[in-house]
């Protein structure tokens, strides 16, 4: 009867862990198929690759966010650091044109600066965070509120614009295309490649999950807890400049309006993606559904009018809420 | 008992020798609450307000403003508290956030016996302002219209891209419906883009992948705009359609002195409306002109012919 139990348990185990992996991507499907039947040309080509190069943003945020979350931490800053670090680079770029001639050479010098920027911010989040022994929800809202005013300072209420002359160079980083592949689609891509391979096959991937599933016990396994829980901040830094490096020339501008609810939006990815929300397992694959599936949800309710304009945000939430049960496998233990 | 009649009498004292210190000052203040810059328009609004409040204490010396942002409609209501209470304030030029949660907090500030101004977004119920500035909604609406139905010559199939969900959306909206009304001009559909470049952009990429053939664009707005420029272009169809935003942004009011093809025209919502109304107020106190009632501005076309009229290159709108 025993045997019977535990065999019965660990076939239920097998089971629901099928469907962590494979939940989100039938989510996924079945989202498509919604979205052929209301409108065909969900399908084109056009249609596809604006989904995936849309999604390019929210999901690279989102990879560093499934380090930072799986860590246990949470980064609520994000979308705010994005904006500023849009708005710094746009200065810099528009003062470096009385310096330089070669548009190249401006840009290069703005990727730079974002570079560093994602790093310093994100370094700042871990810092204070773990040196500071704050939770990092109140270290994040709180730099989220600074990194906010800091673009609504610097562009003076106002859009700061990045001068045409540059714009023409910079605009190949989002709308160019290398082997029929957009380029935001191609860093996206990368990101999310180098992403697994960190968390999945390396020391610093193992000590995230360590300390995200019980921090004394991996303190005392000789993890340097802070040190690792530092970097994952960092590392979502780093993705977020990576963000802001291709959404700059999208439009060539930054407001305060810049980014809003990014990170809401990288957070539900992650956890749409099966990540668990407190912590010890990280799923890069599942993330980068989520943040597909999030995109897509917009882009289906773009393409029909059968549902009136108010209830957007309503039907986003069911669906969302609908994606992750299905993942977690709620519907099978009636009771 | 005695405790606390001595504690009310402290307070009595207290609140005296506030008085008091207001008089002493011999300043007439004005306190002026706006949103805080969460969209473009917003940021050109803060702007112009901070200009304006310079200039009236600089060339006013008896006059002393309190500038404050809000970003949300309770928090707004918490100023206005902080403005009457802690500023003793004598007037108030105020652009609400929402009409309805606004009307009752403004009407307080009326009673404790300060001249209200109340700019752009009107409260639920009359009487309560003693002046109203503001832009005029319908009327942009139907100047697009009439400017949409001209150019198209009055066939054609457009799409609508909407602002946040707000009476000011609606209002442009009705108008411009009513306006195209009769003709053979068929909206496609509308979505909201709230106000926004990034929304616009995803909202037309969408529009261009589900309508084979569009016409032209009523974007609105003029951050809308930015956005669908951007989407048209990016879909090669430049040549098929163009657009008409709203708002008076000086990078389209550029393109529109400049003749591009794509943005013809533009209609004036000027955010400077704010200015209009802290000069005015102003007014009341160093000046015996008359200044309470209404005062509507204008939502004129800007062409290609009077565009240089309506170009600020300094504003950060």
């Amino acid at each position: 009867m025993q045997t019977l139990l535990r065999k019965k348990a660990s076939q239920a185990g097998t089971k629901a862990l099928d469907f962590k992996t494979w939940g989100p991507f039938l989510a996924l499907i079945a989202l498509m198929v919604l979205g052929t039947a209301l409108n065909t040309s969900f399908l084109s080509e056009g249609n596809i690759a604006n989904i995936l190069t849309r999604c390019a943003f929210i999901g690279i945020i989102a990879i560093g966010a499934t380090f930072v979350i799986t860590a246990g931490g949470i980064d609520l800053s994000v979308g705010a650091m994005a904006a500023v670090i849009s708005g710094v680079m746009i200065i810099l770029m528009n003062a470096l044109m009385t310096v330089f001639d070669s548009a190249s050479l401006i840009i290069a010098c703005g990727i730079a600066a974002s570079l560093v920027l994602g790093l310093l911010a994100g370094a700042v989040n871990g810092l204070v965070t773990t040196r500071g022994k704050i939770e990092a929800f109140i270290v994040t809202l709180g730099t989220m509120g600074i990194f906010r005013s800091l673009v609504t300072y610097f562009a003076d209420g106002g859009t700061l614009s990045l001068d045409f002359s540059i714009r023409g160079a910079y605009r190949p980083f989002y709308y160019g295309e290398v082997l029929g592949i957009p380029v935001p689609v191609l860093v996206f891509a990368v990101v999310a490649l180098a992403g697994w391979v960190i968390l999945n096959r390396t020391a610093f991937g193992r000590h995230c999950r360590a300390i995200g599933s019980n921090e004394a016990v991996a303190r005392y396994s000789a993890v340097q807890v802070n040190r690792v829980k530092t970097l994952t901040y960092i590392v979502q830094g780093l993705c977020v400049s990576l963000a802001t490096i291709i959404y700059v020339p999208r439009l060539g501008s930054a407001s305060s309006s810049t980014g809003v609810l990014w990170e809401l939006e990288a957070i539900a990815a992650v956890i749409i993606g099966g990540t668990v929300l407190k912590g010890g397992s990280g799923r890069i694959g599942g993330t980068v559904i989520g943040a597909i599936m999030l995109t897509m949800i917009g882009n289906i309710l773009n393409l029909t009018d059968l549902i009136s304009n108010y209830l957007n945000g309503a039907v986003q939430g069911v669906i969302i809420i609908v994606a992750v049960w299905l993942q977690r496998g709620g519907w099978k233990n009636k009771g | 008992m005695k405790l606390t009649g001595k504690l009310l009498g402290l307070a009595a004292a207290a609140a005296m020798s506030f008085a008091g210190s207001a008089v002493a000052a011999d300043k007439i203040k004005i306190g002026v609450s706006i949103p805080s810059a969460t969209h473009g328009w917003a940021g050109g609004l803060n702007y112009h307000a901070n200009v304006a409040v310079d200039r009236m204490e600089e060339l006013y010396p008896n006059i002393d403003m309190i500038l404050v942002t809000a970003a949300d409609a309770s928090a707004q209501a918490n100023d206005l508290e902080d403005l009457v209470s802690v500023h003793n304030i004598d007037a108030l030029v105020i652009l609400p956030f929402e009409s309805e949660p606004l009307t009752d907090p403004v009407r307080m500030v009326k009673q404790s016996g300060a001249f209200v101004t109340v700019v752009d977004r009107g409260l639920s119920q009359e009487g309560i302002e003693d002046l109203y500035v503001a832009g005029n909604n319908p009327e942009l609406g139907r100047v697009s219209a009439e400017f949409m139905k001209e150019k198209l010559g009055g066939k054609g199939d457009i799409v609508v891209l909407r602002g946040i969900p707000t009476v000011i959306d609606e209002e442009r909206v009705d108008a411009f419906m009513a306006g195209i009304e009769g003709t053979d001009i068929k909206v496609l559909d509308m979505k909201h883009a709230n106000w926004n470049r990034d929304d616009g952009f995803e909202v037309m990429q969408d529009f261009l992948s589900r309508f084979p053939k569009i016409d032209a664009v009523w974007a609105q707005d003029d951050d809308i705009a930015i956005g669908v420029i951007e989407a048209v272009k990016q879909a090669g169809r430049e040549d098929e359609l163009f657009i008409l935003g709203g708002a008076g942004m000086k990078d389209i009011i550029k393109r529109v002195m400049d003749g591009d093809r794509l943005v013809p025209a533009d209609v004036l919502y000027p955010p400077a409306m704010i200015a209009t109304a802290i000069e005015l107020t102003t007014l009341n106190y160093v000046s015996n002109a008359p200044v309470t009632g209404r005062f509507i501005l204008g939502a004129p076309l800007v062409t290609p012919e009077n565009a240089e009229n309506y170009y600020f290159p300094d504003s950060p709108f």
